[in-house]
């Protein structure tokens, strides 16, 4: 009892992944099971929320390649193979959602991400500690609002008649916008919301690695007669290059997903020529219309490609970071 | 960082300092505005387009809203339900951790698999669906706690927090004749107070800011939580989707928007201070495993 606990205790401290050794394993399984019933009653509870909410979902994926009948159930419905998703490449649908999904997504990362790093490199030049925390304080504040809350506030900030914005341009020009469902201002709103909620919060990634850089470069570069931007451009972004590159890279695995609630909520009957993303689309088609099966596949479909992307990308990354180690 | 104070540095700092600053402000400018509206009257909110200071001073608003019953019922359901929610995911998480934290627990290899899987790849939002509504969830709240109790970051996060932790009490409490229950109770979870309490911060704004949810598994609106009531508060008499506008309901003045917001922010503001310094923390150690 006592050697086995000494043993595994001088595993951890060595490595993890040596094999136990051998007289733990010759032990069966019901000897095993009887040492560590209350570990394994612990484990019960957890274990079966992933079988069932986690694992049970992806069962129910099959339902993209069946004529899915509530009635008959998941099990006894219809193989029809491929068909839900040649419906869907053959709707023209297909091609809007992707434009729109696309475009958000780069113009949230070609506005937002050079922002967040921009706004990093600033932060990081501030020695005034107080400044520079107060600051940090109060534009992580927007991440942890719900996107309800953000999208609450663009409604009350962009109405028409009694929004501050409607007033002021009404005031000044004797002109108004409507910002909230005129499809030309569906993209910058969204991206604003983005901006006002990320931006702050995105930096922290950066913060921490510029916290990393050398200190005794910058005193050299001073020495020989460096300002503050070409320290900035010849030391500072030069260190922080691979974390900028991952990031990026992750980011764009990330291109599919627009963020369903902020969407959805945005969304309205005068937008949905610009609006309607895939996200959005499960929802409206699935839910609302109880296309399940057809909607399943467009789900599918995103997920599968989301895949792709992560790994694709993440294996892009790997190699950037490496050349970028040298 | 030392010496290094040129004209040209020192009108750079200034410059950054007010850019800086002006940008804090202005990230807090639609917060601050809507708290003075709040108290503000409604002719008031018409007629300037924007203040941070109410000239006449009311809380008409917020005493509307907290006469209105569905308001007061989607307030009290959500508090509930974020805090007998937030006491779940916790419990689940933790009790799945801590045999996970065990090397030489057979079958751990394999769970932890299956956790990282789940990571990647979801069934989505249908099947999803689908499976809450076969399980007779809809229209309950377990629909807004169950499907989401665990979340795989913070089971691993909270799994390396066990395992790194020494493991000589553990093994004096076991020479006592502890059980692993009583040693999870008695020993690990009061030292691991701070981490519990960084996770269970992390489950209550995840379902205190939960839209999705409740919008997908609650159809019946005398059960809105607080994000859902806020929706249909200040949508711009856009309900998509509900499809059951009530035709005697009149959209509600100016002031209870705005006073509606400000009780929806309020729990995370007043959280805000550790929420910033632990989640910080949780990011970058999330960035280092991803």
């Amino acid at each position: 009892m006592t050697v086995t606990q000494l043993e595994s205790g001088e595993r951890e401290a060595t490595s993890s992944k040596r094999t136990p050794p051998a007289p733990r394993r010759r032990r069966s399984f019901a000897v095993h099971f009887a040492h560590y019933k209350w570990l394994y009653l612990l484990l019960l509870p957890g274990l079966a929320y992933f079988i069932v909410f986690r694992y049970g979902p992806m069962y129910g994926v099959t339902i993209a390649f069946k004529d899915f009948v509530p009635f008959l159930g998941i099990n006894d419905s219809q193989w029809v193979g491929f068909r839900h998703f040649q419906d869907f490449f053959a709707n023209p649908d297909f091609p809007r959602l992707l434009g729109n999904t696309l475009i958000l997504a780069f113009l949230n990362l070609g506005v937002g991400f050079p922002l967040t790093i921009v706004l990093a490199l600033l932060l990081n030049e501030v020695r005034l500690t107080i400044l520079k925390r107060t600051v940090q304080t109060l534009v992580y504040l927007p991440h942890f609002l719900s996107w309800t809350i953000v999208a609450s506030l663009s409604f009350l900030l962009f109405a028409l008649d009694v929004g501050p914005l409607f007033t002021f341009l009404n005031g000044v020009f004797g002109t108004h916008v409507d910002f909230l469902s005129n499809p030309n201002w569906f993209r910058p709103l969204i991206v604003l919301q983005d901006v006002w909620k990320n931006t702050g919060w995105g930096t922290i990634i950066f913060l921490a690695a510029l916290a990393t850089v050398d200190q005794e470069q910058y005193e050299a570069a001073v020495i020989d007669g460096a300002g503050r931007f070409r320290r900035i451009w010849h030391i500072t972004l030069p260190s922080i290059r691979s974390t900028i590159i991952v990031m990026l890279i992750l980011a764009v695995g990330q291109v599919l997903n627009t963020g369903f609630e902020q969407i959805y909520l945005m969304t309205n009957a005068l937008n949905r020529s610009v609006a309607d993303v895939f996200d959005t689309y499960v929802y409206f088609v699935g839910i609302t219309q109880g296309a399940y099966s057809y909607s399943t596949a467009v789900g599918l479909f995103k997920s599968v490609v989301g895949i792709v992307l992560i790994f694709g990308t993440n294996w892009v990354a790997k190699r950037f970071n490496q050349s970028g180690l040298f | 960082m030392k010496v290094y104070n040129t004209t040209g540095g020192r009108i750079f700092d200034a410059a950054n300092y007010v850019f800086l600053a002006a940008i804090g402000i202005l990230a807090m400018l639609p917060l601050v505005y809507v708290f003075a509206g709040s108290f503000a009257t409604d002719a008031e909110i018409t007629r300037r387009p924007f203040f941070v200071w109410p000239e006449q001073f009311t809380t008409a608003a917020y005493d509307y809203i907290f006469a209105t019953p569905t308001f007061l019922r989607a307030l009290i359901t959500t508090v509930l339900v974020t805090v007998v929610g937030t006491l779940i995911q916790l419990t689940l998480t933790v009790t799945m951790a801590y045999p996970l934290a065990k090397r030489g627990l057979t079958g751990r290899r394999l769970i932890l698999n299956m956790v990282v899987f789940a990571m990647v790849f979801s069934g989505g939002m249908i099947p999803t669906f689908l499976l809450v509504k076969d399980l007779g969830l809809l229209n309950s709240y377990w629909a807004l706690i169950l499907p989401a109790a665990i979340n795989p970051f913070s089971l691993i996060i909270i799994k390396n927090f066990f395992q790194d932790l020494p493991t000589e009490l553990e093994e004096s409490a076991k020479v006592d004749g502890a059980t692993e229950i009583g040693i999870l109770w008695r020993i690990l979870l009061p030292l691991s107070k701070p981490v519990l309490a960084t996770f269970a911060l992390f489950y209550a704004v995840g379902i205190w800011n939960d839209f999705m949810s409740p919008l997908l598994y609650l159809s019946d609106n005398s059960m809105w939580t607080l994000q859902m009531y806020l929706r249909q508060v200040t949508a711009s008499a856009d309900l998509l989707g509900t499809g059951n506008v009530d035709p005697t309901y009149v959209p509600p003045e100016q002031g209870i928007k705005f006073a509606v917001i400000v009780v929806a922010t309020l729990p995370i503001l007043l959280f805000y201070p550790f929420l910033q310094k632990h989640f910080a923390k949780g990011m970058l150690i999330g960035s280092v495993k991803g």
